[in-house]
């Protein structure tokens, strides 16, 4: 029995490869790699989710171009900008006699009136502000800030992981150490005391900072990988060929390590975006006039029990966006990991045993 | 070995040396501690201006004053350490060893149980892999991993503290909460189990039923009131822990170890009577002590009397199950502190606390409440804590087993014959713990961090808050005190981390040249 089940095991496992081997025929590296992650359902998901989120919280607000008396203003299509001042609904137009309720109606026509977003969809907060408004400048800012720690920390990261692979000796030795002093001290530490001293000049100078110190775990893992890829034959044939040491590593390494990159760049951006909610509700980073979600949720969370939704918006903004990131990574390390198979659904896995059965007879 | 956990060291001195001084001047730098005295309008500024001056030795470049304070700390060697004096001239030292208590207790117990449920549902998925619950789990932990702490913090507070401590005022669970509970258990066992479609219905009621019952006794009997457990609950309790304790250590078909672990269950229900008094007395902690001394003893011998050959796996197996029991006995006593606990004045029926590091007690109370107080005190920092970190051993212990699980001595061992049991628990799960050691050692630090933020939502007086107070008050010598704390721990925590891999994976030998 046990026997049987093994031979019909080593079939499938024939006829499995047969599959993927057939699938991936004349496609490059590329090519096969965006075709996996294509594949991966949350990950594509993810894409479009983010995609339409950055789209929607970037055009909600005007644009003001140019010189502080006469701008030129790209519209937004929120009639609110984050700093007006509406009137604070109050009374009879809330129930339960709270403050600045929102007014979005999520409820479909079960209550006789459909969905509609109304005056303030996300609610006001203490003085008027809308919040709708307040939430999508958050979320620029937090955007802002996930885009600004990652690119810095990636081209860092990866010069210097990359620099001190490829040589090693002296040179290596003295990177590493500067990655030690940085690495051994926990980031929100780092983070709380940059963010306090400089968290007045604005959510880009901050991200700026903060990602001058968020390199460092990078850049060991680039490391890691050119110290095994510089001992391998093609980089050997690209030396005897006569490659400059700069071709060698941009033209030759660097694409094979360019997934441990990518994957590992996404989950560095996830972490920021919290490394920057969190800064800014230990009141470390974003401060006020500015926006960012963090420093929404902080300065609301007392408000909690009267006016959740204060509280709701924008944590939900987070958690999509870090959830989407996260989504976006696995996919990513799975898209770019050679070991790694996607299931055959039972149709697949049909015509794999009978095109092994076909060329057991032929 | 020697040599390289000298040269470790070496390193680690060096490199405290590095970013300590990175750090000072970074925030040297870039405070101005004078900024407001100097926009004050106090008649006597310039005074205080320059008291504040040489307090601080402002008139010193920073790189300067970095030396002075590293002179302080290096008399380390010489065991007369000097972290200079806080803001308030209470020395950095004190301040440090009074908050890291807390912190401890916090970190410690979010760890501990991040650690077990993280590998416990890591496992499960993995050994599920490719089901919906495994799916379900994935979905999980990346639904934690993008959870900002302080937020979770609120939704706890708001649900799990001021909800239910309005529930417990009745503790009536109502129909369809317990419904509700018993759909999501249902659902949960049925999709760890699984099986054929008929299999899984069958267990999805039966969990059903069993659990809505449960529930509705605990409801009728008003438990959540009156908690305790008796010797019959824990008679049962330690039947359940001797079986399952037997199962994934040494398979049911271990008699020896199976006879042991039951007969353990049977002594462990009669300590309960003579364990009461002795837990009440004046010296409880004693009592603790001599109470798991005794049933380590009787579980050793138990285990001798009855293994004749093999004996090892039988002792651990008695052991670990009196050691289960033996906690259950504690629980129940502290369920016994519950009335007293939650009738006193300072409590005042609302037990799960919301912040604090416990009650300030106006009257004198005994040990069992203030342990209870300790621990309803715990419960949501940790919660928040563990709800954060155990997202990454899920995902780990996964992975790490996933691999394990495609190895070729997975293969000989399935193909020897043993049982499954074997294969997973002595083949697989032990190789598994050697990465996930090594993760949960550097994790340490890590928590710590998170830490800060948790314990600032809960106010909680620990390293966080002296971690705050340092940094807006312009205090360099504490602010350089916690840092160096944290960093020599995060440094430790790595060396230790590469030592246990070394010992626990004989092919990785630390030290033996390049």
């Amino acid at each position: 029995m046990a026997k049987k089940k093994e031979s019909v095991e080593v079939i499938k496992d024939a006829g499995e490869n047969a599959i993927f081997n057939k699938e991936t025929e004349g496609l490059s590296q590329g090519q096969i790699v965006l075709r996996r992650f294509v594949r991966h359902r949350a990950a594509m998901i993810s894409v479009v989710v983010l995609f339409v989120l950055i789209t929607v919280v970037y055009t909600a607000l005007d644009w003001r171009i140019g010189d502080e008396e006469d701008p030129f203003v790209i519209p937004g299509w929120w009639k609110y900008g984050f700093e007006d001042m509406p009137e604070l609904r109050y009374g009879a137009e809330c129930v339960n006699g709270s403050v600045g309720c929102p007014t979005f109606d999520a409820v479909p026509f079960f209550d006789g009136d459909g969905v509609s977003l109304g005056e303030h969809p996300f609610g006001q907060d203490d003085i008027g502000r809308d919040y709708l408004a307040l939430v999508m400048r958050g979320a620029q800012r937090s955007l802002l800030v996930m885009f600004i720690i990652g690119a810095i920390a990636a081209t860092l990261g990866t010069v210097i992981g990359s620099i001190a692979g490829y040589f090693r000796g002296w040179v290596d030795a003295i990177l590493m150490r500067i990655v030690d002093f940085i690495i051994t001290i926990p980031v929100i530490i780092i983070g709380s005391v940059i963010g306090f001293h400089f968290g007045n000049k604005g959510a880009a100078f901050l991200a700026l900072l903060l990602g001058l110190f968020s390199w460092t775990g990078l850049s060991r893992l680039v490391r890691g990988e050119f110290l095994t890829l510089r001992e391998r034959e093609f980089v050997d044939a690209s030396r005897v060929a006569g490659a400059s040491n700069r071709r060698i590593i941009f033209k030759h390494i660097l694409p094979n390590a360019v997934g441990v990159i990518i994957v590992s760049v996404t989950l560095l951006m996830s972490g920021a975006i919290l490394l920057e909610t969190a800064l800014s509700y230990l009141g470390f980073g974003v401060t006020s006039p500015d926006v960012s979600l963090g420093l929404l949720i902080s300065n609301y969370q007392d408000a909690f029990t009267t006016r959740p939704w204060l509280f709701w918006y924008p944590g939900l903004f987070i958690i999509v966006i870090a959830l989407c990131i996260n989504f976006i990574g696995d996919g990513l390390r799975d898209a770019f990991d050679p070991r790694q198979r996607r299931r055959l659904s039972r149709k697949e896995k049909a015509n794999a045993r009978a095109m092994q059965s076909r060329s057991e007879l032929a | 070995m020697f040599a390289y956990i000298l040269r470790r060291l070496g390193a680690l001195v060096v490199i405290l040396f590095g970013s300590s001084f990175l750090l000072y001047n970074l925030s040297a730098i870039s405070t101005d501690p004078l900024a407001e005295l100097r926009l004050s309008d106090a008649p006597n500024k310039e005074q205080l201006i320059l008291n504040l001056t040489r307090e601080l030795r402002l008139d010193l470049p920073p790189p300067l004053r970095y030396f002075i304070w590293l002179r302080g700390v290096l008399g380390i060697f010489v065991g007369r350490a000097d972290f200079g004096l806080t803001r308030e001239q209470e020395p950095v030292l004190e301040a440090i060893l009074g908050a890291i208590p807390t912190t401890i207790r916090l970190v410690a117990v979010a760890t501990l149980v991040a650690i077990v449920l993280g590998i416990a549902l890591g496992i499960t998925s993995a050994l599920r892999q490719y089901s919906r619950f495994d799916y379900g789990m994935t979905f999980f932990a990346f639904l934690l991993f993008s959870l900002p702490i302080f937020w979770v913090a609120v939704l706890l507070k708001q649900y799990l503290a001021i909800d239910f401590n309005d529930f417990l005022v009745t503790a009536k669970i109502s129909p369809p909460w317990i419904i509700g509970f018993s759909i999501v258990t249902g659902f949960f066992w049925a999709a760890i189990i699984s099986g054929s479609r008929r299999q899984v219905v069958l267990i999805f009621s039966g969990v059903f039923v069993a659990n809505s019952i449960f529930l509705s006794a605990i409801s009728a009997t008003e438990w959540l009131s009156y908690p305790r457990l008796g010797p019959i609950a824990i008679f049962v309790i330690g039947i359940g822990i001797a079986v399952g304790v037997t199962y994934l250590s040494v398979g049911l078909s271990d008699r020896n170890a199976l006879k042991t672990s039951l007969l353990m269950a049977v002594v462990g229900t009669i300590s309960y009577f003579p364990a009461q008094p002795i837990l009440s007395s004046d010296r409880p902690r004693l009592g603790i002590l001599l109470l798991f001394i005794a049933l380590l003893i009787v579980s050793v011998s138990g285990a001798l009397l009855f293994a004749r050959v093999d004996r090892g796996p039988v002792i651990r197996t008695s052991v670990i199950t009196s050691v289960l029991i033996g906690t259950f006995i504690l629980i129940d006593r502290m369920m016994q502190a519950w009335r007293p606990y939650v009738e006193s004045d300072d409590v005042n029926y609302r037990p799960v606390a919301t912040i604090g590091q416990s009650t300030i007690w106006l009257s004198e109370v005994s040990f069992w409440v203030r342990v209870l107080d300790f621990a309803m005190h715990l419960i949501l920092p940790t919660l928040a804590l563990t709800l954060i970190s155990f997202a990454g051993y899920i995902r780990f212990s996964r992975g790490t087993l996933l691999d394990v699980l495609n190895q070729d001595y997975i293969r000989t061992a399935r193909a020897k014959g043993l049982t499954e049991r074997t294969v997973i628990m002595r083949h697989a799960f032990r190789n598994t713990m050697i990465p996930l050691t090594t993760i949960m050692v550097g994790d340490v630090a890590g928590i710590v961090g998170g830490a800060i933020i948790t314990e600032r939502v809960f106010a909680w007086q620990g390293m966080g808050t002296l971690f705050n107070k340092a940094i807006t008050s312009f205090d360099l010598n504490l602010l350089m005190g916690v840092i160096l704390f944290l960093s020599t721990l995060a440094i430790l925590a790595n060396l230790i981390a590469d030592l246990l891999y070394s010992a626990l994976d004989p092919r990785i030998r630390v030290g033996a040249g390049k």
